[in-house]
């Protein structure tokens, strides 16, 4: 049967055939599961890490920036809530459309449309931009309803530094503001919009220790950008920045800038003359640093950098001014240390002739005969020439500089300024001429080039009080968790000898004690009058301009006839109480005039209210509990 | 070899209860499992969601069950005469959707009958195999290496394959292609013709590449190096691998696939579902889909070896062959083994017609096995029956 064979014979080809094409299947199928296999078995980490890099975002949490608080644990610095609108790049259709549309919703002002094109166009696309801050409720609603229309645009709650008391604390605080550009050091976290960083005050000084550590969150997102959710078990918490315990007495400090500013400009340190503790530390005239947390108006910027009083200025521990007769303490330490006797003898006419100049004492008919406690107490000038030509500038300048002249203390303000001791190099360096006998003289009154900031002047009396190389600081320590746990820190410090003998410190404590408590003193009027609270101190006028001889025979004008800028500079310094020194206080008021006319009464009251504070004291205050920090 | 099997008759007339009893119950099965792993695909697909693609996916398979037992029920004579008729209206209709096609996906490819959508070029898939069956049934062993009686069938391949690389659907005009040249290998056409058959395609490469519209290029060229466009043309690759990839052995679970659920990998529910569940199942899910499609082949290569006439075993030879290329072109193309191209993956991606094919090809392979023992002779069947 040739038909049936023959169907026989297609089935034998079929069936090779099919067998062979099955082969072929079979191969390929194989080729699928062994591409399998290299995919998902010997790939799948690196796929897997792609998918991951494919879903998640990571973004950076802010940590919230330390509080600031006084010694007592008064809150001086802390944060609010601040709603803000922000914008991601990556997200938007196209920043200025953005733009144009949110101005729709709120205002939106040309100097902040450009800032924003600017930072979207320099930061990374996934880093979000703040369009405008502080909204109130009206705004932040009106953005909500209006955000489906407005991809890449949301509403973000953010923390603003406050700052409770204002203008008085600026000069230790300082402030916080956005990160310049030149200040960014590639950390993301400096990126963030809504980033702040010292600038100034112990924001600044110890911006890293307030700033803590960024957290991370892990955002799932989609192919289109858009946040699923948040990865909560990988989520990373930021590390909250540390609470930063002043030395400061925010009452203390209240009360200082209001006597303060009273006045034009002056400034005044008051510390613990055995730890070195600054109480309080003010300038006038300030500013109010709650300004610069939401970007400071161009407006108020101008206003601050061209005001004549420089209240951008902290003149603590910026302000330069010639010691005046508070410099005589030096001078008599330096003449005892080279032999002088607390009985020499001076006579005073009035004035002192040295080769063919005259060199006039502030008391036109002259003091007299007077011993060394005598030329402090009545502030001598002649009696100081006397001493400097004996003693010369070389022991004068070295006494000055033992006693923290000359030099940065090394206080943890930024802007601290070293002044001026002037030594025989220092004339030859700075001017290029040979150190003159007279300027010796003028150098004993505390005139001339010595030049020494109110915060040197204060540690030059802890030092004569104590006896020992006292350094100011205003920072007592840190804490791990606000309000709570110990206040780490540095210890106490135990400070130096000054290598000085007691003798001859006691010798002007003395005199200082008789500047104000006993009568001729120059700041007799003064003086504290409760018992055992007495001060100690010394005054010091200290001229702005040379006075002509043409002037001086016509009668030396007085101050108050004079333009302000041209008066002399009003400067006390004391310690007390008078036989048990704890505190001392450094007062300079700018053009004030004289020093026990001006300056005095804020030292007095100063000293009188951080007694009446002194937490050892019958009507004194708890120190912040738990604290590890020795009361000094 | 003798396959006569005297117990059984020679050329049953099969009555309606006799069929019912033949269906092939273990191809059921195997399209039931299929079907529901595309549906659970399509419900993870939606995050969880019947809708929009696994209720309607359901339905369609149901409607599509029922005309495969109706094709299944069908006497295969009937198939069998009726081979012509039905390719010619298969050409007919990718002429009128060349002349009057509505444009969908960019390309010409549907008739919209108002009430059901026509997608010629899968019909074409089934009749294109019916054909040639039906014509290399005709042929006796040794007219098969005369050429001249080869132009007809290599015309009835070269036409509609024509067609459908003009409407441009690279990838079902390949599938067309190549599913013609595997009829002709299993039909016997002499070995030494493929191999001028392969010599010619290589030759043809850079004319053909003259016809290809830019984004076809575009793919080809992705395929060779797709990182050089990750976001445009090469995206599709890329994502899919890094899905594939991050799978790994078990897989992220279901409804956990984080690159198909975040919308990193496109058309997820069509073209690119097997990516999906190989991200959500791992390799084991993926191997485990492969098993079930290879049973389905060695099932039609079953049918096809057991049938006892030659067009029957043609038949259900080329619709296996038909099956796998889908699977294999659509898997290997998931997985950046060959370009991109527009291929679904059977009775698991979302979409009506392809479905269609799919269950109408195996209720042809059923109607071959229900009717097995029915004998055609060579020269065609002139009784009616």
């Amino acid at each position: 049967m040739a038909r049936r064979n023959d169907d026989q014979t297609r089935y034998r080809i079929f069936t090779r055939r099919a067998m062979l094409l099955g082969a072929g299947q079979a191969a390929l199928l194989s080729t699928l599961a062994g591409r399998m296999y290299y995919l998902q078995i010997l790939e799948s980490d690196r796929y897997a890490t792609l998918a991951e890099d494919n879903r998640i975002n990571l973004r950076l949490l802010a940590p919230p920036r330390g509080r600031i608080i006084d010694r007592f644990g008064l809150p001086l610095a802390d944060n609010v809530q601040n709603y803000r609108v922000v914008l991601v790049r990556e997200q938007t259709r196209d920043v200025a459309w953005t733009l144009d549309a949110l101005g729709q919703i709120i205002e939106l002002s040309d100097y902040d449309r450009e800032r924003v094109l600017r930072e979207t166009a320099s930061k990374r696309a996934f880093v979000p931009v703040t369009v405008r801050d502080n909204l109130t409720w009206p705004q932040v609603s009106r953005i909500e309803v209006n955000a489906p229309e407005l991809p890449g645009v949301s509403i973000d709650v953010g923390r603003t530094r406050r700052y409770l008391f204002g203008d008085p604390m600026t000069p230790v605080l300082g402030y916080v503001s956005a990160v310049s550009e030149s200040e960014l050091t590639g950390d993301p976290l400096l990126e963030l919009p809504d980033f702040r960083i010292g600038k100034n005050g112990v924001e600044r000084q110890h911006d890293l220790k307030l700033r803590g550590a960024a957290g991370t969150s892990q955002i799932e997102v989609n192919a289109a950008g858009r946040v699923i959710r948040e990865l909560t078990q990988r989520r990373n918490e930021a590390v909250p920045g540390k609470e930063l315990v002043l030395t400061l007495d925010a009452e203390l400090q209240l009360f200082a800038h209001e006597q303060l500013a009273a006045h034009e400009s002056a400034s005044a340190v008051v510390m613990n003359v055995e730890n070195g503790e600054v109480l309080a530390l003010g300038s006038a005239p300030s500013y109010d640093a709650n300004a610069f947390s939401l970007g400071i108006s161009p407006d108020y910027w101008g206003t601050l950098v061209n005001d004549p009083l420089s209240p951008l200025t902290n003149k603590a521990v910026a302000g330069l001014y010639a010691p005046g007769s508070t410099f005589k303490m030096i001078v008599a330490l330096a003449a005892l240390g080279a032999g002088a006797s607390p009985g020499d003898l001076a006579f005073c006419r009035g004035w002192l002739e040295l080769g063919n100049a005259r060199f006039h004492c502030w008391k036109k008919q002259g003091h007299g005969w007077l011993d060394m406690i005598g030329g402090i107490k009545q502030s001598c000038d002649v009696y100081f020439y006397e001493l400097a030509k004996r003693t010369g500038i070389d022991r004068i300048s070295e006494m000055a500089t033992r006693f923290g002249l000359g030099q940065p203390l090394g206080v943890d303000l930024p802007g601290e300024r070293p002044g001026v001791v002037p030594t025989r190099e220092w004339k030859l360096g700075a001017i290029g001429e040979p150190w003159q006998k007279g300027e010796t003289l003028v150098t004993a009154i505390g005139q001339g080039f010595i030049l020494a900031t109110p915060l040197q002047l204060a540690v030059m009396v802890a030092r004569i009080a104590s006896g020992r190389a006292v350094t100011p600081r205003v920072t007592r320590g840190f804490r791990e968790v606000e309000g709570e746990g110990p206040v780490v820190g540095a210890e106490a410090p135990v400070f130096a000898p000054l290598d000085v003998p007691e003798a001859h410190l006691k010798l002007v404590r003395q005199a200082m004690d008789a500047v104000v408590n006993e009568q001729k003193g120059t700041a007799y009027w003064r003086r504290i009058a409760k018992e055992g609270w007495e001060m100690a101190g010394k005054t010091g006028t200290s001229q702005v301009r040379r006075i002509t001889k043409a002037e001086r025979d016509e009668g030396v004008k007085k101050n108050e006839e004079l333009p302000w800028r041209f008066r002399d500079h009003a400067l006390f310094v004391a310690f007390a109480p008078v036989h048990k020194p704890r505190y001392c206080c450094a007062v300079v008021v700018e053009h004030g005039g004289g020093g026990s006319k001006v300056a005095a009464p804020i030292a007095r009251d100063i000293l009188t209210e951080v007694q009446r504070r002194d937490p050892s004291a019958a009507e004194g205050l708890p120190l912040l509990a738990s604290s590890q920090v020795r009361e000094g | 070899m003798d396959f006569t099997d005297l117990s059984r008759p020679r050329n049953p007339r099969l009555k309606f209860s006799q069929k019912l009893a033949q269906i092939s119950w273990g191809l059921i099965f195997l399209v039931l499992a299929l079907g529901a792993s595309g549906v659970a695909m399509l419900y993870s697909a939606a995050d969880g969601n019947m809708e929009p693609w696994a209720s309607r996916q359901m339905v369609r398979l149901g409607f599509g069950l029922l005309i495969m037992s109706v094709v299944a029920l069908f006497d295969i004579r009937f198939w069998f005469r009726q081979s012509y008729l039905i390719y010619l209206v298969a050409l007919l209709l990718l002429v009128a959707v060349e002349v009057m096609g509505s444009t969908g996906m960019g390309a010409q490819r549907w008739i919209d009958l108002q009430v059901i959508r026509i997608q010629p070029s899968e019909v074409m898939k089934v009749a294109l195999v019916m054909v040639l069956a039906r014509y290399f049934h005709g042929l006796a062993s040794e007219d098969i290496a005369r050429p001249t009686l080869l132009v007809l069938p290599m015309a009835l391949v070269l036409v509609p394959t024509g067609l459908v690389l003009k409407q441009p659907d690279l990838g079902t005009g390949a599938l067309l292609l190549m599913v013609g040249v595997a009829m002709f290998f299993i039909a016997g056409v002499r070995m030494w013709k493929f191999a001028v058959l392969v010599v010619a395609g290589l030759g043809a490469i850079p004319i053909g590449w003259q016809f290809l519209h830019a984004y076809q290029r575009q793919r080809v060229l992705t395929f060779l190096n797709p990182e050089s466009d990750p976001l445009g043309s090469g995206y599709h690759t890329i994502q899919s691998k890094i899905a594939l990839g991050s799978g790994g052995l078990f897989g992220r679970g279901f409804l956990q696939g984080t690159q198909t659920h975040l919308e990193f990998l496109p058309e997820k529910q069509t073209d690119f579902i097997f990516t999906m569940l190989a991200e959500e199942f791992g390799m084991l899910g993926g191997l485990a889909l492969l098993g079930l499609y290879t049973l389905v082949f060695v099932y039609g290569a079953a049918i096809a070896f057991r049938s006892r006439n030659h067009f029957g075993r043609l038949l259900a030879m080329g619709l296996m062959i038909n099956l796998f290329l889908y699977v294999f072109i659509n898997i290997a193309m998931v997985m950046g083994l060959i370009p991109v191209v527009g291929v679904p993956l059977p009775l698991i991606s979302y979409g009506g017609t392809a479905m269609m094919t799919v269950l109408i090809s195996l209720g042809l392979m059923m109607s071959i096995s229900i009717h097995r023992d029915v004998r055609i002779p060579r020269t065609g069947l002139n009784t009616e029956l």
